[in-house]
């Protein structure tokens, strides 16, 4: 029986697999694509636990859908930066994008 | 009836003054002749109440005391009162006060006439009357030391009164600091009386001094006290002050630095007397220096030629006199002594004023010379005076300073009767000195000098006559009766003793002789003398080298304190507040390097942080639900 605890795991390994995306990956589409990751780990945890122990309240799935429409519009604004940027440096590796720093 | 009231509204003595003061200072100081007039009526008024308070106390029994005090403030372990206390010492001390001051506001009238600051100046001769007066009335040590205090203000203020010239305010800083040094040994007197016995009232501590024999407590408490007459009464090695202090105008010097302010360490000796007396060692001390200080200044006085510095240098030996009579026991003597030479001294320093008025600020002896025939009132007075120091019976001083040399002789100080004895001599001499070069002799520059006006005379004429009269309560002649009224337990009296005072006359007349033939008759050349010892010479004109010495101590020590300081200044000081400069900057420069512009890198402290919180917080959670 698939119980509350294999979609907490299943939240938890789909987060670390994002998390080690966005701190390992030099490329910075796969980055973000690492956040989208993250942010759907979270919204499988919204969603479980709104099924399994609240299901009257509907509170997990509304934000679930809060974070799927920031989540585009994040995506939006992301492309549109590491597009930016790739026009003047001709990359988009994370590794050169290192202007502030002391 | 009236005595009674005499003596309830005897705080107005000291107040008058005071209210006088401000008077002056808020109201009239633009009337330099309304400031004057109303200096002069308060101390008027304190003058009368002064002698109606003289009458009832000598008319009375010997032991006889008022006092009246009320709590100023209270705490455990100490409780300090305001209040007066009138008994004989007092009652002299009031008189002898209250008369220089009155006929010193008097004279100033002519003297000070036309000076632009003349409304200050009766404005803090008031204050000074006012705080003078407070001293001697104190109840107890708390008040005698705010008073004491506020006279060591008044004199500053008026030796710097001239602050345009640099001397005089040199001048005044000196007699500040110097007076310091005595009073923070004082002060710390009157603090270790307050812990040993919680009180300072002078009739509780009176009663319970005889019964305390701890000299260990007693000796350091009593040299202690003695440090403030030492600095007030300009004793060796506090004495550098007075002779500097000639800078004020010369109705400031007789009245302040001659005839009461000066005395008033004696006046202390006198007062805390049961203290001294039970602590032998504090009382020879006090012989000894006063002793010193009476030679010293005295062979100093015999080679100056400032008719105000030897003035000068002869109240000082005179103090010394006090001062050693107060050591020897003859606490009556002393006191007799303070008030005979408040009046010749007080005289002296007006006449001299006189002189200086009509030479319009000459000082120096040299240029004197045949002012006998052009100032008769001034001269005349003046030789009186200078009599009555010397010691010529029956003027005033003989009468007291031979009961000084009597107490020393009695008391078994052989040696200080004999430097007494000499300093007698000595002063005869230079106070003839003075008359036969700049009053007698040959004219020299002074042909436009004029007699003074009768407002200057008149104070002359009336101290003159108090500098013959005044030393006769103390006569034989009179059953003694200063005597009487003005001792303590632990004084000693003696009886009149003719070879003694023979003695001291032939010596005066010696010294007055010597002068004579020096001067006048110029039988002895007085350079050669000085050809024949000139070290001597030099010394006595360099003042035994005291200010460059203390001038040296201050190059020396002041100096090498500074240089610590400034290297404590620079090093440590300094390098606290660099060092945390630097400690934050190199802190700084070395975290810079977090800041690498990898956002990956900053991602994963954020993270750790995250985490971090995530930890504690949970721990504190689970903390509570376990």
């Amino acid at each position: 029986m698939i119980g509350l605890n294999h979609y907490l795991l299943l939240g938890t390994v789909l987060f670390g697999i994002g998390a080690y995306g966005v701190f390992a990956k030099r490329n910075a589409i796969a980055v973000l694509m690492s956040i989208e990751l993250m942010l759907n780990a979270v919204n499988v945890n919204f969603v479980a636990i709104n099924r399994f122990l609240q299901p009257a309240a509907g509170m997990g799935q509304l934000f679930a859908i809060f974070v799927i429409v920031v989540a585009a519009a994040e995506v939006a604004v992301g492309l549109a930066l590491i597009i930016s940027i790739y026009r003047h440096r001709k990359s988009v590796d994370l590794n050169d994008f290192n202007l502030l720093k002391w | 009836m009236l005595i009674q009231d005499v003596m309830t509204f005897s705080w107005l003595i000291p107040v008058l003054p005071f209210l006088a003061f401000a008077l002056i200072g808020l109201f009239l100081h633009r009337w330099p002749k309304w400031s004057a007039a109303c200096s002069i009526a308060a101390i008027g008024v304190s003058f009368f109440l002064s002698v109606l308070i003289a009458v009832e106390i000598f008319g009375g029994d010997p032991g006889r005391a008022f006092e009246m005090s009320v709590r100023w403030l209270e705490m455990p372990g100490l409780k300090v009162d305001m209040g007066i206390l009138i008994d004989p010492l007092t009652a002299v001390m009031l008189l002898v006060v209250t008369t220089v001051a009155l006929l010193v506001q008097i004279y100033s009238l002519g003297y000070m006439e036309g000076d632009p600051g003349r409304a200050s100046y009766f404005a803090y001769q008031s204050i000074f009357a006012g705080s003078m007066l407070g001293l001697v009335m104190a109840s107890n040590f708390g008040q005698i030391f705010v008073f004491w205090e506020l006279v060591g203000m008044c004199s500053y203020l008026l030796i710097g009164f001239w602050f345009g010239r640099p001397s005089a305010r040199d001048a005044a800083i000196k007699a500040f600091v110097t007076n310091r040094i005595g009073d923070f040994g004082f002060l710390l007197g009157i603090l270790f009386l307050i812990i040993v016995f919680g009180t300072l009232n002078f009739g509780e501590l009176a009663a319970l001094i005889p019964d305390y024999h701890n000299l260990a407590v007693l000796l350091p408490i009593a040299v202690l006290l003695f440090f403030g007459p030492v600095g007030k009464s300009a004793q060796f090695p506090l004495h550098v002050w007075l002779p500097d202090a000639m800078e004020g105008p010369t109705p400031v010097s007789a009245l302040i630095h001659a005839a009461t302010m000066v005395a008033a360490g004696v006046y202390l000796i006198a007062r805390a007397f049961f203290i001294f007396s039970q602590v032998p060692q504090a009382m020879l001390l006090i012989a000894l220096v006063g002793g010193f200080t009476a030679l010293l200044a005295a062979t100093i006085a015999l080679v100056q030629n400032d008719i105000k510095r030897i003035l000068a240098y002869s109240t000082l030996s005179q103090l010394g006199y006090m001062v050693m009579a107060m050591g020897v026991g003859a606490m009556t003597a002393g006191m007799f002594h303070l008030r005979t030479h408040a009046f010749f001294k007080g005289l002296l320093f007006l006449a001299a004023g006189s002189v200086i008025h009509a030479l319009h600020g000459e000082q120096d002896i040299w240029k004197m010379g045949g002012l006998a025939k052009k100032m008769p009132i001034t001269t005349w007075t003046f030789v009186i005076g200078a009599l009555a120091l010397a010691g010529i019976p029956p003027l005033a001083g003989f009468w007291s300073k031979d009961e000084i040399l009597l107490g020393a002789f009695a008391g078994g100080y052989t040696g200080l009767y004999l430097l007494g004895s000499l300093v007698a001599f000595m002063t005869a001499f230079y106070m003839f000195r003075l008359i036969f070069i700049a009053f007698f002799g040959v004219s020299k520059g002074a042909e436009q000098a004029h007699e003074s006006p009768p407002v200057m005379t008149g104070p002359l004429v009336i101290l003159a006559a108090l500098s013959i009269g005044a030393g006769f309560v103390g006569s034989p002649w009179m059953g003694n009766v200063f005597g009487l009224y003005i001792s303590t337990p632990g004084a000693v009296h003696h009886p009149v003793n003719p070879t003694i005072m023979a003695v001291s006359s032939l010596l005066a007349l010696a010294g007055i002789g010597l002068a004579w033939l020096i001067y006048q008759k110029q039988a002895v050349s007085a350079e050669k003398l000085r050809q024949r010892w000139p070290a001597l010479y030099h010394v006595f004109l360099n003042k035994y080298y005291v200010d460059e010495f203390y001038a040296w101590l201050g190059k020396v020590f002041v100096d090498a304190g500074a240089r610590v300081l400034e290297w404590v200044d620079l090093k440590i000081i300094n390098g606290a507040v660099n060092g945390l400069a630097y400690l934050t900057g190199s802190s700084g420069r070395t975290l810079r390097y977090a800041v690498n512009g990898q956002v990956q890198s900053y991602a994963i402290w954020v993270m750790v942080g995250l985490v971090l919180l995530l930890a504690t917080v949970l721990k504190t959670v689970f903390t509570v639900l376990v």
